[in-house]
């Protein structure tokens, strides 16, 4: 597999004047490979927003290197190139739209690209279609629901036609049913259209549905692995202040109890599986 | 509720009006305001009555509407109708009592401004009911483009423009909901002095300053990873292109104006 | 023995009544609210949840029907209104964004001087409610805008808390927080329902989170009162939730699909530990057999 991003010994602090600077990222490194959907876990505050702003130059490193498909985000002359490839979402949907119509705000990055007019129109149609918000095209940002926002923040992202999107706690201010329309767009994405995603959250639930789970704890890299290597170890995701699935958490406490569950159980139904099939 | 408002007003259709250019629409606005304050007597007011309800008309934008934008102007009305009533004494005194008297010429005024006004308001509520914010604010971004020459931001200035109209309605939903969780708290907005209610805003304004940076600093986030570079090389999805319509509008006011400055000349000065 | 200390009768309430954006926020909800009970409120964005709690303090006044506070109507006098607001007090969604005072100390105490208490009795209560969650005193002196997310959370709630409210309501208190702020925040909930025995109402989206604390959950549903019971109550009518679209906690979920798979569990469990004894008791009992 090919490496998108490459996170080269890292290191970051936030500089405030006249105190003392705020380690985040301590010889960080870490590769994102093309077309994966990697889920960065973390509880507040151990630098994950942080990953998120180095990935596109928002945020140089102080030591160490950022690679975005082989070039360097410190090198000033390809911000723009590297910024169109890796498209971010951030957690407010309110703060993030532009304009105040929900086409022209799609069509806000290519514009910035000085795309052709006509392209552009194709690719805002396409863009929102594919995040199912081409009904809403005339709409105002203000009377659209948390999870629509949300969706044309991805659209205005996929109109630049980036190879990779980081989305930074997409759904955290959202109700049940824009987390689950979010996560289902975010996974047609890299499923259908080969993008390469980098998931920032603290929901479990979401992370389990990543091809790869990186669980950071203080700057640093705790544990990296598929999602069932990764929730298998309760014990350690519980001291970096997480939380396993209820059913991983509930197969552990089977197991310990001598049935015959394994502890890599990720979802309600293999749970269920796992337990009828115990009892035969 | 003031959630209510609704800022840049647009109401959607498809009319005649609607599909002008919005360049035409601002140039041919504000060449109607300068025509009526041309207007000297009642034919070139009726004139420029007529074409005003005749673009209503066609726009197909109801009634109401424009009655909704006259209510909170009406009270200035009234005053300047009832100022012109008492001030100005020419023609037959009509009625007289102590040191108020009413004349034919002074009911005239009164009446040749108050619809003056209620079509300056008209026209202007056309504009914004037939045309997008968005729209309004491009076409004035390129309207004022020669200004560049003099090394004038145009673009900045419309981007601002943009912007302040996105976030005005999330704004006001944001000062509702810091409101009543302060209400919640037992603050108290209604009773006490003009100094005392000044003060009772604070804890309203504080979190909604401290909020509108934050918004502003995650947006600034936004658009940079959008690739939001100022005005250079940017290009725009909606062309804006003058089509036979955005002529024949054109032609047609300058017919009108034409026609008012010959009612001015042959049908004296009213006022 | 029924003893509430807040209900509600046959409360509507209409949106631009009379107009063509006439909308009905909540229809003829009949509710009463145990003193003491620690009440879940569960239902779709946008099914009433909120127009209801705004209800119980007054903020809105109901097209028809009634809030009774002990009983007495809250809008009896007009003029108490504040002092309902004091009794029934209201934490709304993300409360972090209402501090405003240079302190957190100032920031809890502006509900507190807002009821005209004694300079020594507000001092008591900051103190106390800053245990409540789980603050230490030098916090105090802090600017509320230094704090991190969940500490500016917990300051927030503690502005509501120090009001010594009847009846305490959470609007989704947990919003936004990562797993450790969840916890920290539903375990102060439990801790100060428990502490001072008063009733305190909690809306939420999370049916795990209203599983693990509530005793009694309300379900609205399209503006009106779906179901208002006991957790297992409510819990069993599991198929009608989701049929209404709302999540249903895992743990009822592995409940529904272990019962379609033959086995035979006779109560519906919601928590992990209630699962853990429910499965380990049915095998045994099947293994006997």
């Amino acid at each position: 597999m090919n490496d998108y991003i490459q996170f080269q010994n890292v290191t970051f602090a936030y500089e405030i004047e006249g105190e003392a600077p705020k380690p985040v990222l301590k010889d960080f490194s870490l590769n994102v490979y093309a077309g994966e959907f990697v889920a960065v876990l973390g509880h507040n505050g151990c630098g994950k927003s942080t990953v998120a702003k180095l990935c596109n130059g928002i945020e140089l490193p102080q030591k160490g290197k950022v690679l975005v498909d082989g070039l360097d985000t410190a090198d000033e002359e390809k911000l723009l190139t590297i910024r169109q490839r890796v498209g971010m979402v951030f957690q407010n949907p309110d703060n993030q739209i532009v304009a105040t119509i929900v086409e022209d705000d799609v069509a806000f990055g290519p514009e910035n690209l000085g795309v052709d007019p006509s392209e552009i129109r194709r690719r805002v149609d396409d863009a929102l279609k594919r995040v199912d918000m081409y009904d809403f095209r005339r709409f105002e940002p203000h009377n659209l629901s948390g999870g629509q926002k949300q969706r044309v923040a991805i659209a205005g992202v996929i109109a630049m036609q980036p190879a990779c999107i980081v989305l930074d706690e997409p759904t955290a201010m959202l109700d049940p049913r824009g987390r689950k329309d979010v996560m289902e767009t975010v996974k047609m994405l890299n499923r259908e259209h080969g993008i390469t995603v980098v998931l920032i959250t603290h929901y479990m639930d979401e992370a389990a549905q990543a091809d790869r789970v990186v669980v950071m704890d203080h700057g640093k890299v705790l544990l990296d692995g598929t999602p069932r290597q990764v929730f298998a170890r309760g014990e350690t995701l519980k001291q970096a202040g997480l939380d396993v699935p209820q059913a991983t958490a509930l197969a552990a406490l089977l197991q310990r109890d001598g049935l015959d569950v394994p502890a890599d159980v990720l979802t309600v139904d293999e749970l269920a599986d796992a337990i009828a099939a115990a009892k035969r | 509720m003031i959630s209510d408002i609704t800022i840049g007003q647009y109401y959607g259709g498809s009319s005649a009006v609607h599909r002008l250019d919005p360049r035409v629409k601002i140039i041919l606005t504000t060449l109607f305001i300068v025509i009526i304050f041309l207007c000297k007597n009642f034919l070139s007011l009726a004139a420029m009555f007529v074409l005003t309800a005749a673009s209503i008309l066609i726009s197909r934008v109801p009634f109401r509407m424009f009655f909704k934008s006259l209510k909170p102007i009406l009270p200035i009305i009234l005053l300047t109708a009832v100022l012109n009533i008492f001030y100005i004494k020419k023609g037959t005194v009509l009625w007289s009592f102590w040191i108020v008297t009413i004349t034919t010429g002074g009911l005239a005024t009164a009446f040749f401004m108050a619809v003056r006004i209620i079509c300056l308001i008209m026209c202007s509520s056309l504009l914004t009911y037939t045309t997008t914010p968005t729209d309004l604010t491009d076409a004035i971004e390129r309207l004022l483009s020669p200004l560049k020459v003099l090394h004038i931001q145009v673009h900045t200035l419309a981007m601002m423009m943009t912007l302040a109209l996105r976030f005005i309605p999330t704004l006001i939903e944001e000062i509702e909901r810091i409101t009543n969780a302060q209400k919640a708290r037992g603050a108290d907005f209604e009773s006490g002095g003009f100094l005392q209610r000044v003060k009772a805003m604070l804890p309203v304004l504080i979190p909604l300053f401290v909020s509108a940076f934050r918004r502003a600093y995650e947006l600034s986030f936004a658009m940079t990873c959008r690739c939001y570079h100022g005005g250079e090389g940017r290009t725009r999805m909606k062309q804006m292109r003058v089509h036979a319509a955005d002529f024949v509008a054109l032609a047609l006011f300058a017919v009108v104006m034409a026609g008012v400055i010959v009612l001015n000349h042959f049908f004296g000065k009213m006022i | 023995m029924t003893d509430p200390i807040l209900e509600t009768r046959n409360l509507t309430y209409t949106y631009a009544p009379k107009t063509a954006n006439e909308v009905t926020a909540i229809r003829e909800i009949s509710v009463a609210i145990e003193r003491g009970t620690l009440v879940g409120i569960i239902g779709h964005t946008g099914s009433g949840k909120s127009t209801l709690i705004e209800h119980f303090n007054g903020l809105k006044k109901a097209t028809s029907g009634v809030v009774l506070l002990d009983g007495r109507d809250i809008w009896e006098n007009k003029k108490e209104i504040r002092q309902v607001r004091f009794r029934v007090g209201v934490c709304f969604q993300y409360p972090e964004y209402q501090l405003f005072e240079e302190t957190v100390y100032k920031d809890v105490a502006f509900g507190p001087k807002n009821m005209g208490l004694s300079e020594e009795e507000i001092d008591r209560r900051v103190r106390e409610v800053l245990s409540f969650v789980g603050l230490e005193e030098r916090y105090l002196e802090l600017s509320p805008f230094d704090l991190s997310g969940g500490e500016k959370r917990r300051v927030a709630i503690a502005g509501i808390m120090a009001m010594e409210p009847q009846v305490l309501v959470l609007d989704e208190p947990c919003a936004g927080l990562d797993p450790k702020g969840r916890a920290t925040v539903l375990a102060m909930i439990e801790n100060y329902q428990k502490t001072t025995g008063s009733t305190v109402v909690v809306v939420s989206h999370s049916m795990e989170d209203i599983a693990s604390i509530a005793d009694r959950i309300l379900v609205m549903n399209k503006a009106g009162l779906a179901f208002f019971g006991t957790v297992e109550e409510v819990f069993s009518h599991a198929e009608a939730l989701v049929a209404m679209g709302l999540d249903i906690p895992q743990m009822t979920q592995l409940c529904l699909k272990l019962r379609a798979r033959g086995f035979d569990l006779p109560e519906t469990f919601y928590t992990v530990e209630q699962a853990h004894g429910a499965i380990l008791a049915c095998l045994k009992k099947e293994g006997t057999a």
